[in-house]
């Protein structure tokens, strides 16, 4: 019994020096309590429409805990709340169970699927159920070019290829020579197309390095590793916001001049770009791709309307540079853009 | 490296269950347990030997292969890799020789950074507060961990699994529904934060080379568990649970105590490097760590911890440690493709793991 006695003592101790720190430890500055300051109060939202509570299912091919799969998920949200919608969202980062969660939703009965393309082969045939089921279908994201031959309405997203063209078109802009294509996902087809985009455009040279995206770490001292190593490197791409921070870590403690610029935003990139320690940010705007899908999915079963005449719906590319910094840093913060 | 290891050398603690088989020597005249050994014997019975003959090597091979890879300002950034799988490597090596696995150990470290951020942040507290809670409930899940695996039996495996499971979804569950979004607010501004960045994610310059301060926390950890190791009481019990757990148990070594004091310390690396991760990059993702469990295993491994416990060093797993820093540096220096990095790897945990087996049968056949 001593045993217990003792287990109860350090957790009640534990719980009470929690409080007292808790008392005692306040901080005046940042925190939640700024935030609820800085948001006094956010409008419930509400149905606009009384059209029948339609179900729409996303089911997208992110991993868990995604920056940008998540404001993707914001904008469907707000858009179903508006548009009397039950929204269910489900995704896997593995083609088959992305499809497997697809034909559930086909089993289910759904009002309509919205579905990111990463892997079209492996969902061909769960696209083709919904397609037997006559439930409707808007692809997100990626996957524009086999969108329509796979029966969907239309495809809402950025094509990688244009987005990373806008970006060498912009390096050349910013007369830079040689470029560095950080990629955190081996093997991810969007964002090798992204980089082949910036080859192409882009007069001057670029390298490429594949960094280990769940590490933060080992992305750092990858970077500073090839920074040391190259030194002629003189603008860093990232493909994804969160690794920017991380890219201008690396820079100052090599003491590398590179700019860093990176696609995709996120509340950091956006401090980075109002500041001047990243150059200029390609948003192919996450809120609008579910947003717009779960609208789009509305319209046609409300109206039977389409849009896009069968090509995709760009959301992109936009670049982004410390002028329109200040007008977005509200939006990144409360992760919807 | 070489001095700690042979002043390690003639502790008797690193024997521990494997003690020397009957001298077949017909030099024993009294007792051939007093019987001095010579230096390349003792050297050959050290289970970081294998790998500090790995390290040199493959140090040895980038520094002709890789361009720039001597500069000293590389070596900062070797060091830095090495160091972040290090401060887990060495209590996770612990963890190996004293029999049982942590597979919950990658995704601690970012539970670890997550609490710490979130706490503060909720309670818009001094980050240090966060910093204190973060490392209560570390240590709580070390001790669930342990309590658990000595109360139900169960394989650790088995144990730490479900924790991983549990803790993958705590981390994205809790963040997405205490902020809103996958990835926890900036905490940059708040108070206490300088200071704790200077503790967790500073970066000393010695001599024009930036050492970043994790390469101080990890030596100090490999300092402390040697000396555990092959100085304490405990040290011994560690050697005892991991060698024969029934034969501990017959000569009054608390077996559950050891091992759940093993998980905690594991408990203590993960909130030491989610610190880390916190204060040098101020907004953690919920998804992060996955996988890393692994790499923690594997640096253990290629310094020698036997899987099957008993046996092994906190220096050799530091140099495991290094052997990962050094070639997943290297082959960015050396400008490789990076396809060849995890092949690269798994030679080489073959290799050290047969060179340490073939080590070990070589000290045991000659003493």
């Amino acid at each position: 019994m001593a045993r217990f006695r003792t287990w109860r003592g350090v957790a009640l101790a534990g719980a009470l020096s929690l409080t007292a720190l808790t008392a005692a430890g306040c901080s005046s500055t940042g925190g939640k309590r700024a935030e609820e300051a800085r948001e006094a109060a956010v409008a419930e939202g509400r149905a606009a429409v009384d059209t029948p509570r339609w179900t729409f299912a996303m089911v997208t091919h992110s991993g868990d805990g995604d920056t940008f799969w998540d404001i993707v998920q914001n904008g469907a949200e707000q858009a179903a709340v508006k548009d009397n919608i039950n929204f269910l969202y489900s995704h896997d980062a593995e083609a088959q169970q992305q499809a497997q969660l697809v034909d559930a939703a086909v089993d289910k009965g759904v009002d309509g699927i919205i579905v990111s393309l990463a892997k079209p082969d492996a969902l061909k045939s769960a696209l083709a159920r919904a397609a037997e089921a006559d439930i409707p279908v808007i692809t997100v994201n990626s996957g524009s070019a086999v969108s329509a031959e796979l029966g969907a309405l239309t495809h809402i997203g950025q094509d990688e290829t244009i987005a990373g063209e806008a970006v060498g078109e912009e390096l050349n802009r910013r007369g830079h020579e040689r470029a560095l294509c950080v990629l955190h996902e081996q093997g991810n087809v969007g964002h090798e197309q992204r980089c082949d985009g910036v080859e192409d455009r882009f007069d001057g040279e670029v390298e490429r390095l594949y960094v280990k995206g769940t590490n933060m770490p080992d992305v750092q001292s990858a970077l500073e590793a090839e920074l040391q190593a190259d030194q002629a490197v003189d603008a860093v791409v990232t493909l994804g916001a969160p690794y920017a921070d991380t890219a201008v870590i690396a820079k100052e403690s090599t003491g590398s001049d590179a700019e860093i610029d990176t696609f995709d935003l996120n509340a950091k990139v956006v401090d980075g770009l109002a500041s001047g320690s990243l150059g200029f940010a390609v948003d192919q705007q996450p809120y609008l791709q579910g947003y717009q899908a779960v609208d789009l999915l509305w319209l046609y079963k409300y109206n039977a309307d389409v849009l896009g005449g069968g090509r995709p719906v760009l959301t992109g590319p936009q670049i982004i540079t410390g002028d329109d910094a200040d007008a977005l840093a509200d939006y990144t913060r409360r992760g919807t853009r | 490296m070489t001095a700690r290891s042979e002043a390690a050398g003639g502790a008797p603690a690193s024997t521990g269950p494997d003690l020397p088989a009957p001298a077949t020597d017909p030099v024993a005249i009294h007792d051939e347990r007093v019987l001095p050994i010579s230096l390349a014997r003792r050297l050959l019975g050290r289970p970081e030997l294998g790998s500090v003959v790995g390290a040199v090597a493959v140090f040895l091979f980038f520094a002709v292969v890789a361009d720039g890879f001597l500069r000293a300002a590389s070596l900062g950034t070797v060091l830095y890799a090495a160091s972040t799988i290090g401060i887990m490597a060495v209590p996770v090596a612990l963890l190996m020789i004293g029999g049982e696995f942590d597979l919950s150990a990658g995704v601690l470290v970012t539970s670890a950074a997550l609490v710490s951020s979130m706490f503060s942040y909720q309670m818009t507290a001094n980050v240090w507060v966060g910093v204190g809670v973060s490392l209560l409930v570390t240590l709580a899940i070390g001790a669930f961990n342990g309590t658990l695996l000595s109360r139900t039996r169960l394989p650790s495996f088995i144990i730490t699994l479900g924790t991983f499971l549990m803790l993958t979804g705590l981390n994205l569950g809790f963040t997405k529904l205490i902020g809103g979004t996958v990835s926890t607010k900036s905490i940059a501004d708040m108070e206490g934060f300088p200071s704790a960045r200077a503790v967790f994610a500073s970066t000393l310059t010695v001599g024009g080379v930036g050492i970043k301060v994790t390469v101080l926390w990890w030596l100090a950890l490999v300092v402390i568990a040697s000396w555990i190791l092959l100085r304490t009481r405990a040290g011994n019990w560690i050697f005892a649970v991991g060698g024969d757990k029934e034969a501990a148990r017959a000569v009054g070594v608390p077996v559950a105590r050891t091992k759940t004091g093993l998980y905690m310390g594991v408990g203590v690396g993960a909130w030491l490097s989610g610190q880390h991760l916190l204060f040098s990059y101020d907004v953690v993702q919920s998804g992060e760590g996955v996988g890393n469990e692994l790499i923690y295993i594997i640096a253990a491994v290629i310094g020698g911890c036997l899987i099957t416990g008993g046996h092994g060093s906190a220096v050799g797993a530091a140099v495991g440690a290094l052997i990962f820093g050094v070639t997943s540096k290297g082959i960015v220096f050396a400008e490789w493709n990076p396809e060849w990095f995890t092949f690269f790897l798994g030679a080489m945990l073959l290799l050290a793991t047969l060179l340490n087996a073939w080590v070990r049968k070589r000290a045991e056949a000659t003493t």
